[in-house]
């Protein structure tokens, strides 16, 4: 196969699932908070069950007028959603989905550029805060950059902590090297790291900088139309890209029966089984306060990725 | 957390919670799907109040019970010629009899008022109207909601019985008989008296000679 048909197809692979993965989930969270809350959800668009809906919407955000606040930061606020939402694009093309290079870039150093590439969030979020000219934007802003600036750690400590077990950096090779012990061994790390994506990603229990009862809308509230858009694709992404992430790093991927021919179907199940608790995180638990929010942070998170740093190590050395 | 010191297994309430969500999503929703599927409404459902108008003699009583007088009647008077009596009878005919509910609460008094049982709730609930002068139902239209007023719903055998059985009953029994137990007050001691008794001691005395 010449180079740039291996390319493009591979390319288009990772946008397609980018553009589908999310409706799907969408969807899904659409119908479960729906039937968790004892209502039905969306019924008519589309006909079967509302299958249509967020496809509907988006034909709507479509038809919305853009509009620019007078005193907003005009170049810088309408950049902010495509920052939002480029990270989650970049991260797709290194997760792996099964064995025999069923990847669209294996780069050695995959954990490395995930992690990197996912801290560009925090800038699409400052960049939107600041750009509105808003003062509720701006409070919302500056509570997701303490977030996400916070979070950021305990991500990166749990995320260090299977590196140093499975001693690589590319994703594939984690996934590899993955055992099924390792889900006690690197349990904590599993439950920091989940954790921590939540509120990488701002989704409830930790949208305090959205906390739409207080903020109206935190640092969305200036957008419109498709540029809100994209901040809300921007939000299911992450959701995939979290759950895949969790996936990969600590559920073992495509292992599986059959791992050889279903290792895809493996990760995608495991996929949406994370992407399912997260969704039912967000129904059944109330927003963190702020200080709670960086208590649950600097006080649990952070120390208990220290410790299983130090558990990954001493297993580690004496294996 | 609970106020004081006692506080359970840390993160009980978290699992709890996560308990609750997921057991109702496997339930049932309970969302009525109303365009679609008609409403399943209990027969005494308040939703439009139904005119018989044959029955209707124009006492006004529920157009001066109305607490925010939605009810307009009018009416004139008719000579009607009975053969044999000594002069022509009156009597009242409907004009107008109109019910404005936009005005309307819903309380239901002009239908408890109705000496004649000419009103009626009915169920049906779909009368909204554009413009809300056209909530002003007259007699025809009122008269039409008279195909949706339900059966009324059945006897309670606990109950005490209606007035016409006890009435038959007392009849069969013969003049007298039915005396016994006139003094008796029934809500008061009721252990004693056989249960074949009590539609006698419910009739007050000043009904007996009705029939």
């Amino acid at each position: 196969m010449p180079l740039w048909l291996d390319l493009t197809i591979r390319v288009l692979a990772v946008v397609a699932g980018f553009l589908v993965l999310p409706l799907v989930v969408g969807q899904t969270e659409h119908k479960v908070m729906a039937h968790m809350q004892g209502r039905l959800g969306p019924m008519y668009a589309g006909g079967y069950h509302g299958w249509a809906q967020l496809v509907a919407d988006g034909v709507k955000f479509v038809q919305k007028e853009d509009i620019t606040p007078r005193d907003a930061d005009r170049r810088v606020f309408r950049l902010a959603p495509l920052v939002a939402l480029f990270p989650y694009l970049l991260v797709l093309l290194v997760i792996p989905l099964g064995p025999g290079g069923l990847v669209a870039q294996a780069l050695d150093v995959g954990l490395f550029f995930v992690l990197a590439v996912l801290g560009v969030g925090v800038v699409a979020v400052l960049m939107s805060a600041w750009a509105s000219a808003n003062k509720y934007s701006l409070l919302g802003g500056l509570r997701g950059a303490a977030q996400l600036l916070g979070y950021e750690l305990p991500l990166v400590l749990a995320a260090a902590s299977v590196a140093m077990a499975a001693g690589t950096l590319s994703l594939p090779g984690i996934v590899e090297a993955w055992r099924p012990w390792w889900l006690l061994w690197q349990a904590p790390a599993a439950i920091v790291f989940f954790i921590a994506g939540l509120a990488e990603i701002r989704r409830p229990p930790f949208d305090m900088p959205i906390a739409d009862s207080e903020l109206v809308f935190g640092y969305m509230t200036e957008y419109t139309g498709l540029r809100f858009a994209f901040f809300l694709l921007a939000e299911y992404v992450g959701i995939v890209v979290i759950a895949a992430l969790t996936t990969v790093l600590f559920l073992g991927g495509w292992h599986g029966p059959f791992e050889d021919q279903l290792g895809w179907l493996w990760t995608l199940v495991k996929i949406f089984a994370v992407s399912f608790v997260i969704i039912w995180l967000r129904v059944s638990y109330p927003r963190l306060r702020e200080d709670q929010l960086q208590r649950l942070c600097w006080l649990i998170l952070v120390p208990v990725s220290l410790a299983q740093l130090v558990l990954t190590a001493t297993v580690k050395v004496l294996t | 957390m609970s106020d004081d010191g006692e506080r359970g297994t840390p993160g009980k309430g978290l699992v709890q919670g996560l308990a609750v969500t997921l057991k109702t999503m496997t339930q049932r929703s309970t969302t009525q799907q109303y365009p679609d599927v008609e409403p399943d409404l209990p027969p005494r459902s308040r939703g439009v109040i139904a005119l018989l108008e044959e029955n209707c003699t124009v006492c006004m009583l529920c157009a001066r019970e109305c607490p925010d007088w939605c009810i307009y009647i009018d009416s004139h008077k008719e000579e009607v010629v009975v053969p044999g009596a000594a002069r022509a009878r009156q009597r009242n005919v409907l004009d107008r009899f109109d019910i404005d509910f936009s005005l309307c609460m819903y309380c239901g008094i002009c239908i408890e008022v109705c000496p004649f049982d000419a009103l009626h709730w009915t169920p049906e609930f779909e009368y909204s109207e554009v413009d809300v002068l056209d909530l002003l139902h007259d007699k025809d239209r009122l008269g039409e909601w008279m195909r949706t007023v339900p059966p009324p719903p059945a006897h309670d055998v606990l109950g005490e019985p209606s007035k016409e059985e006890a009435t038959a009953e007392r009849k069969a029994a013969g003049p007298g008989a039915a005396t016994a137990a006139k003094t008796a007050r029934p809500s008061v001691r009721r252990t004693g008296s056989p249960t074949a008794q009590r539609p006698a001691e419910q009739r007050p005395a000043e009904q007996e000679p009705e029939k």
